[in-house]
């Protein structure tokens, strides 16, 4: 802890750097909503969606200035270590991926653009907040600011039925998880005396009291809604169904990065108790239901949905195994995940044309004739989600079945490697039903934007990269483990200020 | 030159072909370019392989031209590559038929020929990079590699129930393979590393522990995806359909190498990993083979169909290889070693030999010929001496293998030889009776009156086929004699064996 911290009331300069990107998202997200009125509507399209852009091209530069800044921040409420920067990163360059894929999709679909481009920014300062959040209050509030606009961005299309409908859904059902997590929150307040993680993990290691279990519980049902694993999976394919899809590619990812960031801080960096059992049954459950309905979906963002339900089951699994590989091997899995998912939305999106027309499997039928190279990055994203080496997927699933291997899992890591045989058969579904089936209109689509390439091609050179030289993001990710899990361990670096912590995390 | 090509010879070898598949996506649509590109990097890629055998060191039994370099430092993976008398050829075979496969597919391939022929050489990496690993994890990886380019082959270019097929022959081999990573992640689990020769070395010194309990299911894990590989009966059913769906070039490459890789797999991990296991199993595994030999040529009899022939008579062929293998002895395994490639190149042949008849027909039905043999004599000839060379007529490829394989058998288990045996009675029996009724007598059908005999490419694509199975059926001991060595190395431990057993 720092030790100044608790007399100062105005924070240090150093508070902010280790903010900054926070602070960089705000302003653009604020500028953006502001702009929005004063342009017409073609030029906003295109003026806000390169401010957006930027915006989240130079809070990355801003993260890097957060990585040099190591510490805690404002009154012990944001830690920023390796971990938090990592999803700092990855959240980040999501949204501007998303943001590259809105530009074509927000125009084809004559949507207007201000506010959502607005709204992904402010959404993302909720989830990057809430990897570096260790205060289970400001965790809330990052919650809440990521969830509000995800709500808004699934109604975003505005002339679809079932896309109010998301929306409604979406909202209503979150809003009573979230209540669910505020209510675990306040009942670990009442069995730890804080609601501080570090705090907190101090007094569960010498005594556990019972009312914990209940808080964890119930933090978990919160948590696990936005996940959307099982068996709080329900509102899934109903909301991705209707949600944007650029919008899909979003919210399958980051604000999952960002719980999983959050449920890894509780379960390990507070040693919450009587993790095991919630997890396995969740995980295993996430896993087959997700899976087994897959299978006979026909709508492809169903599919994808249902798909991302299984996915949280396979990460879920690293948080039953050993704090240290166990929190590696889900950050590698949010990181590959995050890679293939987007790119597939993103490929889906430049698909649907107006009005989100082309979404069934049929649709897809000899898109490898119309498109050969659309239909090729779409098959390489879903390999990924299979699981086949040379992409990212294949590591993921490895280092998530081998740290529960690890742990001893077997029963768990049988029920997933047939889940992974049995995802296998619907994934290659759109595979074959790409490639070997004939096209119903011959009519060449619409040629690539340039935006969209380049979404793609980051997507498809980080899949690869993970797939082929997975070392450098796992050596990454096993630093910033073993720092997680080091701090309530280390008794006598406890009171060290956390720069010298860290610095001993890095031996 | 040659020390500096030595340690980057398994390593260009490999992905000369992923590199040329990666610069054809940027070769513009011209599908002749295409097609004068893929042959030019498969033929610099065989002659660059055969480099390997004509600086293999016989006098030495491990493994030559080794690469070992650190991929990724946690998991402990190694790009650890090298090859023995035995991969060396399997190699080899790879790279000799690939160029092969580029000219039968030069008129048969006319849609999206650019995508066929980057899978084709995406494929060859694969297959290359399987018989080159000596890393387990290395191993799985282009294992698993091999299976995309092959199942979108068939499914893309094959014929009408293509997709089902495909699916049929990715998933078999998926679930398959995952009990092998199962088995590969227990062993890494106990010995902290990947890499063959370690995990050999730590199960023959006795450092892996409660390696006796697991080594059961260890041995079951590696073989059953080779088993369905092979595929051995009663495994063997997704063979016929995944060959006859597939275009000549799939076809030439499954039979020719992929089946090899179960083969290979057997020889490699589940003999020298476990000697004991395999021992304890040899006698039910044996008996797979021996139906596999037996029902393969008779179901491949009765077949209506060209291309279904040759698919069973690989079941059956492939059953030697199983046998031979689970014999123990270096003659039995010589033979199967020697059969793996002549059969690679026999059963090669007659898959081009079935395609070039279809690119006419548009049919592999036998009744819809007879009497080809007057309009399209020079393909009436290839046909039958690579008939000859795979039922296993002395002097020609396939009669060495086998008899080595028999011999070997004898040895083990007379009965064993004995029921083998009939298997070459079975396979003249199949094939001759095929030659006869698509060959022989007076045409049946007018149309196969007009049919043009091979051309220049195509005569290209056989010769060097004929000329390697007369080759390896009269000097078999270019083969044998690199063979031997490899074979003996990776028996050394059944004779430790037996030693125990005697002094007990």
């Amino acid at each position: 802890m720092n030790p100044a911290a608790g007399a100062q009331v105005i924070p240090h300069v150093e508070d902010y750097l280790r903010f900054l990107p926070e602070i960089v998202l705000s302003i653009f997200g604020i500028v953006v909503m502001l702009l929005d009125p004063l342009l017409d509507e073609e030029r906003s399209q295109k003026t806000l969606g390169a401010l957006a852009l930027i915006g989240t091209l130079l809070a990355l530069v801003s993260v890097h200035v957060m990585a040099r800044h190591p510490g805690l921040a404002f009154w012990n409420m944001i830690s920023v270590d390796s971990f938090s920067v990592f999803f700092h990163f990855l959240i980040i360059t999501i949204a501007a991926l998303v943001i590259l894929t809105s530009y074509e999709y927000m125009t084809v679909q004559r949507l207007r653009a201000g506010e959502y481009y607005g709204l992904i920014l402010l959404g993302v300062v909720g989830m990057a907040l809430m990897s570096s959040a260790v205060e289970l209050v400001l965790i809330f509030i990052a919650l809440e600011i990521s969830s509000i606009s995800t709500y808004i961005l699934t109604g975003f299309r505005l002339r679809e039925a079932s896309s109010s409908e998301a929306s409604l859904k979406y909202f209503l059902l979150g809003s009573f998880a979230t209540a669910f997590f505020l209510y675990g929150v306040a009942l670990m307040f009442g069995a730890t005396g804080s609601t501080n993680i570090m705090q907190i993990s101090r007094v569960l290691q010498s005594s556990v009291p019972t009312l914990s279990y209940v808080a964890v519980a119930l933090m978990f049902v919160g948590l696990g809604f936005k996940i959307a694993s099982a068996p709080f999976h329900i509102w899934t394919p109903d909301v991705y169904e209707g949600a944007p899809a650029p919008i899909v590619g979003l919210m399958s990812t980051a604000p999952k990065a960002a719980v999983f960031a959050v449920l890894l801080r509780i379960f390990f960096q507070a040693n919450a108790p009587g993790r095991f059992w919630l997890i396995w049954v969740s995980a295993a459950l996430s896993m087959t239901l997700g899976n087994l309905a897959a299978l006979v979906q026909t709508n492809i963002k169903r599919l994808l949905a249902y798909s991302s339900i299984a996915h949280a089951g396979y990460l879920l699994m690293a948080f039953a195994a050993a704090p240290d590989i166990g929190t590696s091997a889900a950050m590698f899995y949010t990181a590959a995940y995050a890679a293939m998912n987007v790119g597939a939305f993103a490929v889906i999106s430049h698909f649907a044309s107006f009005g989100e027309r082309y979404v069934t499997l049929e649709d897809y039928a000899g898109l490898g004739r119309r498109s050969p190279l659309l239909a090729a990055t779409l098959t390489i994203f879903l390999l990924s989600l299979i699981g086949i080496p040379i992409t990212g997927g294949f590591f993921a699933k490895f280092y998530v079945f081998s740290a529960a291997l690890k742990a001893n899992l077997v029963g768990l890591t049988i029920i997933a490697v047939i889940n992974s045989a049995i995802a296998a058969y619907y994934y290659l579904r759109v595979i074959v039903v790409m490639y070997m089936r004939e096209p119903r209109d011959d009519a060449p689509l619409a040629p690539l934007p340039a935006a969209l390439g380049v979404a793609l091609a980051v997507c498809l050179a980080a899949t690869i990269y993970l797939g082929v030289l997975p070392g450098g993001v796992l050596n990454y990710t096993q630093r910033s483990a073993e720092q997680l899990v080091q701090i309530p361990v280390s008794h006598s670096a406890r009171d060290l200020p956390p720069e010298i912590k860290l610095r001993q995390g890095r031996r | 030159m040659s020390t500096a090509l030595d340690s980057t010879i398994l390593t260009l070898v490999t992905f000369m072909p992923l590199a040329g598949g990666l610069l054809l996506i940027l070769v513009p649509r011209r599908d002749r370019d295409i097609r004068i590109f893929s042959l030019v990097v498969t033929l610099l890629t065989f002659v660059l392989s055969l480099h390997l055998p004509v600086h293999l060191n016989r006098s030495q039994a491990g493994f030559q031209f080794e690469v070992n370099k650190q991929w990724i430092s946690s998991p402990n993976i190694h790009y650890h590559m090298g090859v023995d008398g035995i991969s060396v050829w399997l190699v080899v075979l790879t790279t000799f038929l690939t160029p092969l496969c580029v000219l039968i597919s030069w008129k048969s391939i006319q849609e999206r020929v650019k995508e066929f022929f980057i899978l084709l050489l995406v494929l060859e990496t694969a297959l290359t990079g399987v018989f080159t690993s000596l890393d387990l994890f290395l191993f799985y990886f282009f294992w698993e590699a091999t299976l995309i380019p092959m199942a979108l082959l068939i499914g893309m270019y094959g014929h009408g129930r293509r997709a089902y097929a495909a699916i049929k022959f990715f998933l078999y081999t998926m679930i398959a393979s995952v009990f092998m990573l199962a088995a590969i992640l227990w062993l890494y689990a106990k010995v902290g590393s990947f890499d063959f020769i370690t995990i050999q070395n730590a199960i023959r010194n006795g450092q892996v522990q409660s390696f006796g309990a697991a080594a059961p299911w260890l041995f079951l894990g590696f073989f059953i995806a080779f088993a369905v590989k092979v595929p051995l009966f009663p495994l063997h059913t997704w063979l016929p359909d995944a060959h006859v769906e597939a275009p000549t070039a799939g076809s030439v490459l499954l039979a020719g190498v992929l089946l090899k890789m179960g083969t290979y797999g057997l020889l490699r991990f589940n003999l020298s990993l476990f000697p004991e296991q395999s021992q304890r199993n040899a006698w039910w595994i044996a008996i797979l083979a021996l139906i596999g030999i037996i029902y393969g040529a008779l179901v491949a009899m009765v077949q209506p169909n060209m291309k279904k022939l040759i698919a069973y008579s690989s079941i059956s062929h492939l059953g030697f290889v199983v046998l031979g293998i689970f014999s123990f002895n270096p003659a039995a395994l010589d033979g199967a070693t020697f059969v793996m490639l002549a059969h690679g190149v026999s059963t090669g042949a007659l898959f081009m030999l079935a395609g070039i008849i279809y690119e006419r027909r548009h049919t592999y039905e036998i009744s819809e010929f007879g009497g080809l043999a007057t309009p399209m004599p020079i393909y009436a000839a290839f046909f039958l001496f690579i008939v000859l060379s795979s039922l296993g007529l002395p002097l020609l490829n396939g009669f060495v293998g086998e008899f080595l394989v028999l011999t070997g058998a004898f040895q083990a288990r007379a009965v064993y030889g004995i029921l083998g045996a009939t298997g070459v009675i079975w396979s003249a029996c199949y094939l001759l009776w095929m030659y006869q009724r698509v060959f022989f007598g007076k045409v049946t059908h007018e149309v196969n009156n007009t049919l043009p005999d091979l051309d220049r490419r195509e005569k290209a694509a056989l010769w060097p086929t004929a000329v390697v199975a007369l080759l390896m059926g009269v000097a078999p001991l270019i083969w044998l004699s690199m063979i031997d060595p490899a074979v003996q190395a990776s028996l050394a431990p059944f004779a430790q064996l037996v030693s125990r057993a005697v002094g007990q």
